[in-house]
């Protein structure tokens, strides 16, 4: 188990490099640069502001540059808003991201796993359609038309909770964007949740635990769960970096002070820095997450550990 | 004498129906496929749909009174008003709504359908090609493809947008570049079993080259899950292009589409609700119908797998 861990880890190495490179090169090799302006500014000032952030020296030598800052953990500077280093604008944005996106997480994977559950149990009778109805409507609808919408109906008409906007340490604001997108998730999850519940349930270990004359409910909680969970964990990983993403878009049509913001920003501006930043650490969190899955795996299914 | 029985006459009107080369005929894959589709109302109805769309979004701008980018400056701001045949309204600058919305259908059309081949070229190339050759060049392939899965998917599409400068066209090859990553997973899966089979032996054995071998004897074989696939990328591309525009980084004005238009009408919805409903309407329309149908193809070619 050790050695498996220590191969993946090593073997998630060269991949990060490599898609730290594409980035690299892809932003790189764009027409167009920071300090394109609505006016051009004098030729001395861009000299020197390319001098600062090293624009003028070979792609390849800031290349380099770049890869040594990072391994020392340093993102380097925004080129856009003066004085803020990268690393700085993640950490004010990014903990509001992450607060947003775990917090789906946890309520769409509770929600989802419940309502697999119930559906499964009820094969076929109405929760069911109900439920097979919502998670098409969730996965379906973009998440930016289902914030409009959402917005317009309880934000607008109903007033039950502010349509946008941010005031700190108010629940109310991250209702709306909360559902926005645990919404897909949840029904992403149930549908996993009642495939496998419905297996699960149809096995003989299940008709073997009724016929020794266990209550059903026992039967859930101690046979079937179990083994009926083991989709929705594969699925928990790629979920949470989709969350994480998906939350980009969310913060943008809430106005939330989260990365997402920077983002777009940044990325019609040019802000190589920010852009290249941001990319990077999603980079990392998901090839963090693929890793920790994969690991959970192997320890679940001895098979995958010795291939 | 006739038989008791009447076996005579039964295969006496089969070597009839022989003698003419009119024999009785199994269902193949694909008839079985159609009857299993056809059974399936959703699927039908979807496709029903999905051509009234289709047709629509093509025919109807030749019936609209009103060109999408023309300004009516006496009906500005208006609800659907049938005598100055708005029929959908007007938006803030005039322009009728009913020639946006099917401008804008027609585009989101257009790029789903570009981008979709985009994806499955590249995809049935990239896959069948790992699958065949197989060994270091499969793990180098496959390798890169992991690369890419892990780069954060709607970042990059913003990144290629804003490289490519919002060239319609290029926008279109942007996303279809990033949505072939699963198809060449698919394919490479396919093809790994197929190139076992007699037939790819039987090629090779007569010295055919392995180019010729991918194009002639496996990509016609790998038909049924690439259609499926596709036919399941298709919403993904209309959500993404849509996403795109509405964050201003996709289609342009006075060209426009559906994002476009539910970008611009969703915060003005509260005085104006006809500017976003009706290319919402539209929209959540055209992504049930493809996925039903997508769904009911997945069915109907493949029917272990429900």
């Amino acid at each position: 188990m050790l050695s498996y861990a220590f191969r993946r880890v090593l073997s998630a190495i060269p991949i990060a490099l490599i898609a730290v490179t594409v980035c690299f090169f892809i932003l790189r090799l764009a027409p167009g640069g920071p300090f394109d302006g609505e006016r051009a500014l004098p030729p001395n000032v861009l000299a020197n502001l390319r001098a600062h952030y090293n624009l003028d020296q070979p792609l390849i030598n800031q290349y380099f540059i770049y890869v040594w800052r990072l391994l020392h953990g340093d993102l380097g500077p925004s080129m856009v808003i003066e004085g803020f280093s990268v690393s700085r604008l993640i950490a004010i944005g990014f903990p509001f991201t992450l607060t947003l996106a775990l917090t789906a997480f946890v309520i769409a994977t509770a929600i989802g796993v419940l309502a697999g559950m119930f559906a499964a149990v009820n094969q076929n009778k109405w929760p069911d359609y109900v439920l097979v109805l919502l998670v098409m409507v969730g996965v379906i609808i973009p998440n930016f038309l289902m914030a409009a919408l959402l917005q317009l109906w309880f934000g607008v008409y109903l007033g039950w909770f502010p349509a946008g906007g941010w005031v700190t340490g108010s629940w109310m604001h991250l209702v709306l964007p909360v559902t926005v997108l645990a919404w897909p998730h949840a029904g992403r999850i149930s549908r996993l949740m009642r495939g496998s519940m419905i297996e699960v349930l149809g096995s003989n270990y299940v008709r073997t635990a009724r016929a020794k004359g266990l209550g059903e409910r026992i039967v859930m909680a101690r046979h079937a769960i179990k083994p009926a969970l083991i989709p929705v964990v594969s699925y928990l990983g790629p979920g949470l970096s989709y969350l994480l993403t998906g939350s980009l878009a969310v913060e943008q049509v809430f106005g939330l002070p989260g990365i997402g913001k920077y983002f777009v920003t940044a990325a019609l501006n040019r802000d190589y820095g920010i852009v290249l930043g941001t990319t990077i650490l999603y980079m990392f969190i998901i090839l963090a997450l693929n890793l920790i899955v994969d690991l959970v795996y192997a320890w679940l299914d001895p098979k995958v550990r010795y291939r | 004498m006739p038989g008791i029985t009447g076996k005579d006459q039964v295969l006496s009107t089969y070597a009839d129906k022989l003698s003419v080369l009119d024999a009785p005929k199994g269902r193949s894959l694909t008839q079985d496929a159609l009857r299993r589709l056809t059974r399936n109302k959703a699927a039908v109805l979807s496709i029903g749909m999905l051509v009234l769309i289709v047709l629509v979004a093509f025919i109807g701008p030749y019936f609209v009174p009103w060109g999408y980018s023309e300004v009516d400056w006496s009906n500005i701001r208006k609800p659907p008003n049938f005598e100055a045949q708005h029929y959908l309204g007007t938006d803030q600058n005039g322009r009728d709504m009913l020639a946006r919305v099917l401008q804008g259908t027609q585009m989101s059309l257009i790029v789903a359908a570009v981008a979709t081949l985009v994806s499955v070229f590249i995809g049935v190339i990239y896959g069948a090609v790992a699958g065949y050759f197989g060994g270091r060049v499969d793990a180098i392939m496959m390798r890169i493809v992991d690369v890419m899965y892990a780069l954060p998917y709607i970042l990059f599409v913003i990144i290629l947008v804003v490289m490519f400068g919002r060239n319609p066209v290029l926008l279109f090859v942007g996303i279809g570049a990033i949505e072939w990553l699963t198809m060449a997973r698919i394919v490479r899966g396919q093809t790994l079993t197929l190139k076992e089979r007699e037939f790819v032996e039987a090629a090779r054995a007569s010295g055919a080259k392995p180019f010729t071998i991918i194009m002639r004897h496996i990509v016609p074989n790998l038909t049924g899950p690439v259609v499926i696939y596709a036919t399941l990328t298709i919403p993904e591309i209309i959500i993404a292009e849509s996403f795109l525009s509405y964050l201003g980084l996709g289609v342009q004005e006075p060209q426009t589409s559906l994002g476009t238009l539910i970008s611009a009408g969703a915060p003005v919805a509260e005085v104006m609700p006809w500017l976003l409903l009706a290319p919402a309407v539209v929209l959540v329309t055209m992504l049930f119908c493809l996925t039903y149908v997508g769904d009911g193809l997945r069915d109907a070619l493949d029917p272990k797998d429900r």
